[in-house]
């Protein structure tokens, strides 16, 4: 093993085989979908829109570079994105489950009363903002903010890309109509479901920029072995 | 290593795994992979989904004010501008291949079997949605009619309009066939259906995507299996650009 002084043991295997199991699906995921998108690149709100419909966005034509795969084919966007589909959802599910089992949940991302507190969300991002990034105290913890933008994407993000992914089929529309109703129509939830896809590009800008300064070696190490280096004091 | 030359990596990383995808779809045995998606979405739905279970029907207010027409917009061949000259009074919907009673009717004998109206969601596989009512007798009924044999698997549709020379065809299986709100709508918003929109006759299968909602319907066939029907993926997008057999998703 890589123990070494000064070493904890930071991410259990059912955290570390979910997280790269999703970088690949979200990766395919994002090219697909963004190939998908150039087949009708034009958003609506409600229950239809088309040509003859007002669009309340445009997006730009996603690049070649950018989708999967590198030409515009709807058909293999479609059968990557519907296949990888399968994968985000049935991992996600599969890691919720562990998650609880093993209490990562309440152990890791469960966010205190006291850190909702103005005075520690406003030293949180002071922290940040001096690339500290590590309680010296609890080194091992998620701070506030890193714990929150886990717990969005998890909780939130990835479970509303899949459930405005399903609202989008008009076979699961028969199944479960109140999907439907949940998001506003089919129209909507497509929006919806490139509005969080959105999000989630920017979360994982944001988390890799965080990775980077946080110091690259050490947390891609944490992630594939799971022993993470603790920083010394004042590094 | 410096940030720079990490982020630097990671990008060039991204664009080859990128491009990698696409080696991979091209390999045999990744592309059943790839493709092997279908099966489990339209098991999983099928499993999920109530044989009858209906798709959602809407009210009158909800239509798009206008319907678009997608695909072919008028077949223009000899035989359909005869037909449509004639405002289809010579149209006759051929059903046959494994039933026991053939069947040849006119829009005056579809329009006196017992009719379903419904006003439901069209979903282009290209992302776009349009509402519309539409009006016809169940394709369950005509089938009763027919008189299936024990080994007809699939309903094939041969269409008026030509790609490529070949006459579009589509086909769905017993489920979707003998299921409430398939109908052969020959009504589009209370009118006559446009030469736009299909007309004569087009198939709505409502839990499915546009592209299976074959228009300008000439024949229906009952088949075993779709072997040897155009590249025998069942369908004339299927067969030309791989677009999944199953569109209930």
């Amino acid at each position: 093993m890589l123990r070494q002084p000064g070493s904890i043991f930071r991410h259990r295997l059912a955290t570390r085989m979910w997280h790269w199991i999703t970088v690949i699906t979200i990766f395919i995921l994002i090219g697909s979908g963004a190939g998908i998108l150039n087949a009708h690149p034009h958003l609506y709100w409600g229950k239809y829109g088309a040509n003859f419909d007002h669009p309340w966005f445009n997006p730009p034509r996603m690049p070649s570079w950018l989708t999967i795969p590198g030409h515009y084919n709807l058909a293999i966007s479609r059968r990557w994105h519907l296949l990888f589909a399968l994968v985000l959802g049935f991992a996600l599910l599969g890691f919720m489950v562990l998650s609880l089992i093993n209490r990562h949940f309440q152990r890791d991302l469960r966010v205190r009363a006291a850190e909702l507190r103005p005075q520690h969300l406003w030293a949180d991002v002071k922290a940040h903002l001096a690339f500290r990034f590590h309680d010296p105290a609890r080194p091992g913890a998620y701070n506030t903010l890193q714990k929150f933008s886990y717990v969005a994407t998890i909780f939130v993000l990835i479970p509303l890309m899949i459930g405005t992914g399903l609202t989008m089929s008009p076979g699961m529309d028969a199944a479960w109509p109140w999907l439907l109703e949940l998001f506003g129509g089919r129209q909507s939830a497509r929006s919806i479901h490139f509005l969080a896809a959105s999000a989630l590009v920017l979360f994982i800008v944001v988390h890799l920029t965080l990775v980077i300064l946080a110091g690259v070696g050490n947390e891609l190490r944490s992630m594939i072995t799971g022993w993470w280096r603790v920083p010394e004091e004042g590094a | 290593m410096s940030p720079i030359l990490d982020r630097r990596t990671l990008v060039l990383g991204a664009a080859g795994l990128l491009a990698g995808c696409d080696r991979i779809a091209k390999v045999p045995a990744a592309r059943k992979i790839l493709f092997s998606g279908e099966a489990m979405n339209m098991g999983l739905q099928r499993a999920l989904i109530n044989r009858d279970a209906l798709a959602p029907e809407f009210a009158s207010t909800d239509r798009s004010r206008i319907f678009r027409s997608n695909g072919t917009s008028n077949p223009n061949t000899p035989d359909y501008d005869a037909l449509a000259a004639g405002r289809f009074a010579e149209y006759r919907l051929q059903i046959g291949g494994l039933v026991a009673r053939p069947l040849s009717l006119s829009l005056p004998n579809l329009r006196t079997l017992p009719q379903r109206a419904q006003i439901t969601r069209h979903d282009c596989v290209e992302g776009w949605s349009a509402i519309a009512k539409w009006q016809g007798p169940r394709l369950g009924d005509l089938l009763k009619l027919a008189g299936m044999r024990d080994d007809a698997r699939y309903l094939v549709f041969t269409c008026f309009d030509l790609f490529s020379g070949a006459n579009y065809y589509e086909s769905i299986d017993l489920i979707d066939a003998f299921h409430p709100q398939t109908i052969l709508a020959w009504a589009l918003n209370d009118a006559l259906l446009p030469v736009a929109n299909g007309a004569p006759l087009r198939l709505r299968v409502e839990r499915q995507l546009g592209y299976k909602q074959a228009k300008y319907i000439a024949r229906i066939d009952a088949v075993a299996s779709l072997a040897g029907i155009g590249k025998g993926k069942g369908g004339y997008w299927e067969d030309v650009v791989d677009y999944d057999w199953y569109a209930g998703i």
